[in-house]
């Protein structure tokens, strides 16, 4: 089922402490959408909202254009996969998914048909009669999903669902949750506070921070074009450079910086500006020519990390701070890896160079 | 004997000779009582001696034989009964209510449920009767009903408010979000997951209402006397082994009880997590 | 991506609704608990009120506290000292006798401990009449226990244990050492081995390891202990009078005795509605130090 789902001026207090400040999103139909942000962002407290466990201060939950707030959770057909998978123990795998199935009165037959499909679609069949003690995790992890989906709901919530497991796992289970993503098709919000696992799964990405939305918008966006210094910082590696505003423009280090033809939107009036520069969009080399359509820092060598399947140098600049550089550890780069106390000139390519706003 | 973990650290058994020698003294003392009671039972003698020089079972067969004993027994255990009948259901629901609601609203009411335990049996069973002689309940089952009632609801309200503190709260939740009403998924899912907790809260529920004896004796009395009544009146004034053959009947009972409960326990172990 | 529902205000966008939903199902839960309240206010807090009332009602009908100021006649003292001492002695071995028991039962590996606990529990479950009769049996004269102390030539002839202050305060620590030994239990269950561990790999011996972390961890369940089984002393009234042999007045007992005896309603009041404030403020006091509630349920 397809819904579109629009949060509007949503807010939550719990005493003085605002848990969700004004939250506006809008989340298409069939959308797979991540709620990503730190511990005590306010994620997963905006996630029991959905689901109805956590009544809202003020605003508006709009689901296929109708309100979801003032209806009770058990009315609010939406799957909810917990992070510590909440399987009944008292039951077994059949009864835990035909548990939902069970409570809208299905035939006997119509039960096991759908109960069969949904572990069908997690490639649990076989376990059907298991206790879910008799379970490993990601065993639980795919029964607490089929029973989330077993009853077709209108939305599917996900709250840090794999945490628990191990990255091999983890990563895994991330591919597979997409793939059911793309068979269904049901409007799906994921909470994560990683930022790796919200890039690879989500349609869009909304970053929390505070109570507050930060930015919201596609995994690529998110990561080449982050709104704020939180929001760069957050997703991904990155190296803040103070950027100087004049009437000249920006500059850095007294260099003016050459930026992208559509840098205004985070320039237009920040309380203060940062460069924000990803390890693996920086090259060592020659300084670039004022007709180059790269920005050229000059830094010295200090030491170089080798990580399997990069090599990180740490560079620095005269005022102090240091940069990290990525060069992928093949033969053609070899003579890129400086030596320590070597002076290097650091290119990134103007398209590359983020302007970020210091506001959270 | 000692888990591997406390052997490591700990002294070597031998070392604790002292403590296994004093425990066992202490488990004597404990145990003793509660179980010399059942041969001096069968003692054929008037009075009470042990060991016995005679064995009989005439002391069985005079408390068996005795309709007043008889009726006290038949009463104490119609009081016992209804008042788990109606402890458990009032103590779980406020165990779970309570549960649910936050902290600095339950300190004070979670206070007041504990209090049958806190106030001297002494002062209540005055005040009972007091009550109970303007509202012509004493020598009631219904009176004596209520104060068991009363007495039994921090017992049932305790091991049910434990066993709802290791229960995860998340999987009520989920099965409301698999849609089931708030009372489907209390009793679809809490319930089956708390039910050793209620048995037991029932059971003490049980318990607390067939030993009680010191409100008993203000608010029972004559043809309306507990078991417990009439064996406080025997033992004060004719000390015969009629009491002991009464007294071995009720261990033997609490045995059984344990044993139930040891038995109620142990699939919730599995389930723990 | 903009949105396709159009921005109609609706009814739920009121603060107010929030509020009112999020009050209403907090009554809901406080009402699951008005049954068992109003069970404890009927058969508790009125009967009790009511003695409040009698105890400041005098002789004349009037209001007056002579039947407070008549407490501190040396016959009531004799009975406050009695049974603070009673109780002192009482929590003090219950102290000592429970807290190695307790030990061993949490350092044994759970199936021992289930075997070693049947021994508190038994106890426990059986009701305190019948131990209390068991013990008039065994401390009598002809007893056993006088019976194995001549025969072993401890003494020459037997001795009163019974109907005196010896049995009365034998039988109250039987009764009350479980309500030691189980909060004390459950609190060292608690402790983590590896912190003696620890303990031992800075260099402490066993010894010094028990008291500098296992000790101090304990602490709260000997207090809750404590606390317990110094208040059920202090309101015990079946032992005492069974095991005392009206030779031991303790404070319950005069309670009664002034009801029974002397149908002097006023007196008794003022003596349970002081034994009351004396254990409520106990209690009180103590739960300032250490939180006791949070020993029986509450989170």
């Amino acid at each position: 089922m397809k819904v579109p789902v629009s949060i509007r001026g949503l807010s939550k207090k719990f005493g003085l402490f605002e848990a969700l400040k004004d939250i506006n999103l809008d989340i298409a139909p069939g959308e797979f959408v991540t709620l990503l942000g730190p511990s005590g962002s306010g994620k997963t407290t905006l996630l029991q909202v959905l689901a109805g466990f956590v009544t809202p201060t003020s605003g508006s939950i709009l689901v296929a254009g109708e309100e979801l707030l003032t209806r009770p959770p058990h009315q609010r057909e939406i799957g909810l996969v917990f992070q510590n998978y909440a399987l009944f123990p008292h039951m077994n795998v059949f009864e835990n998914v035909a548990y939902p199935l069970k409570l809208r009165r299905l035939s006997r037959s119509e039960i096991e048909t759908r109960v069969r499909g949904a572990l069908d679609m997690v490639r649990l069949s076989q376990f059907i009669d298991r206790p879910v003690d008799k379970l490993s995790g990601g065993q639980k992890q795919r029964v607490a999903l089929a029973r989330a989906i077993v009853f077709e709901p209108r939305i599917l919530l996900m709250d840090e669902s794999l945490s628990a497991l191990d990255k091999k796992l983890r990563e895994q289970m991330q591919i597979e949750l997409r793939h059911l993503h793309e068979r269904l098709h049901t409007t799906t919000v994921f909470v994560t506070h990683d930022q790796r696992e919200a890039l690879t799964m989500s349609d869009r990405i909304a970053v929390i921070n505070n109570g507050a939305l930060i930015q919201f918008d596609t995994p690529r966006a998110i990561y080449d074009r982050p709104r704020t210094r939180f929001v760069a910082d957050f997703v991904g590696e990155t190296t803040f450079l103070p950027v100087e505003l004049g009437s000249g423009g920006a500059s850095v280090f007294g260099t003016p910086l050459r930026l992208p033809d559509h840098a205004g939107a985070s320039t237009a009036n920040p309380r203060e500006s940062w460069l924000a520069l990803r390890p693996e969009k920086l090259a060592i080399g020659p300084a670039a020519g004022p007709e180059a359509e790269v920005n050229s820092f000059s830094a010295v060598a200090r030491e170089t990390i080798f990580q399997g399947d990069s090599l990180l140098v740490i560079a620095g600049f005269p005022d102090g701070q240091n940069i990290a550089v990525r060069v992928v550890p093949q033969e053609a780069n070899r003579g890129l890896v400086p030596t320590p106390g070597q002076p290097i000139h650091i290119n990134v390519h103007r398209n590359d160079s983020i302007l970020v706003s210091g506001d959270v | 004997m000692l888990t591997a973990a406390a052997s490591a650290t700990q002294i070597r058994h031998y070392q604790r000779l002292w403590l296994y020698g004093l425990c066992a003294l202490i488990f004597t003392f404990l145990i003793v009582p509660c179980v010399l009671i059942v041969p001096m039972s069968f003692s054929a003698s008037n009075y009470l001696e042990f060991p016995p020089r005679a064995w009989s079972l005439r002391w069985y067969r005079e408390f068996f034989d005795s309709a007043e004993w008889m009726d006290a027994l038949w009463l104490s255990l119609r009081v016992a009964g209804l008042t788990t009948l109606i402890a458990t259901p009032i103590g779980t629901a406020a165990a779970y209510g309570l549960s649910q609601m936050p902290e600095r609203l339950t300190k004070p009411l979670r206070m007041s449920f504990l209090l049958p335990m806190i106030v001297p049996n002494i002062l209540v069973a005055i005040g009972v009767f007091f009550v109970f002689a303007k509202l012509g309940l004493n020598n009631t089952v219904t009176g004596l009903v209520l104060v068991g009632v009363m007495l039994a609801l921090p017992f049932v309200l305790v091991t049910v408010s434990s066993g709802l503190q290791s229960f995860d709260g998340n999987l009520e939740r989920a099965a409301r979000s698999l849609g089931a009403t708030r009372l489907k998924a209390f009793l679809t899912v809490t319930v089956p997951q708390i039910k050793s907790s209620i048995a037991a809260g029932a059971l003490f529920a049980f318990v607390a209402a067939f030993d009680e004896v010191v409100i008993a004796l203000y608010i029972s009395s004559g043809e309306n006397s507990t078991l417990p009544r009439r064996m406080f009146a025997n033992i004060r004034d004719q000390v015969d082994p009629l009491v002991a053959a009464v007294s071995s009947v009720l261990v033997v009972a609490s045995i059984v009880l344990l044993l139930i409960v040891q038995i109620a326990k142990r699939p919730e172990k599995g389930a723990a997590r | 991506m903009t949105s396709v529902i159009a921005a109609v205000p609706p009814a739920s966008s009121d603060a107010s609704y929030f509020a009112r939903a999020e009050r209403r199902e907090a009554w809901s839960f406080a009402l699951l608990a008005v049954p068992g309240l109003v069970v404890i206010g009927l058969l508790l807090i009125v009967p009790v009120g009511w003695l409040f009332v009698l105890s400041f009602i005098g002789k004349d009908g009037g209001v007056s506290l002579e039947n407070y100021a008549r407490l501190a006649q040396p016959v009531y003292v004799i009975t406050f000292v009695t049974t603070f001492q009673i109780a002192g002695i009482v929590t003090l071995g219950s102290i000592l006798l429970g807290y190695p028991v307790a030990y061993l039962l949490s350092q044994l590996s759970p199936r021992a401990a289930a075997i070693c606990m049947i021994f508190v529990i038994l106890p426990f479950w059986t009701s305190v009449l019948v131990r209390t009769y068991a013990w008039l049996v065994l401390l009598q004269r002809r007893g056993l226990i006088n019976s194995w102390l001549v025969s072993l030539g401890i003494i020459n002839e037997p001795i009163p244990l019974v109907n005196n202050f010896i049995g009365t305060t034998i039988g109250m620590l039987h009764v009350l050492l479980p309500f030691m030994i189980l909060p004390l239990y459950s609190s060292m269950k608690t402790i983590d081995t590896d912190y003696l561990k620890a303990a031992s790999s800075c260099g402490a011996s066993p010894m010094r390891a028990f008291w500098d972390v296992f000790f101090p961890l304990s602490r709260p369940g000997l207090f809750a202990g404590t606390v317990l089984v110094f208040i059920l002393s202090l309101g015990f009234y079946l032992t005492p009078a069974l095991l005392g042999g009206g030779r031991v007045s303790m404070w319950s007992m005069q309670i009664a005795t002034n009801v029974s005896t002397y149908s002097n309603w006023g007196a008794a009041s003022a003596l349970g509605v002081l034994l009351l404030v004396v254990t409520i403020a106990i209690l009180a006091a103590l739960n300032k130090v250490f939180r006791v509630d949070k020993l029986y349920g509450g989170r």
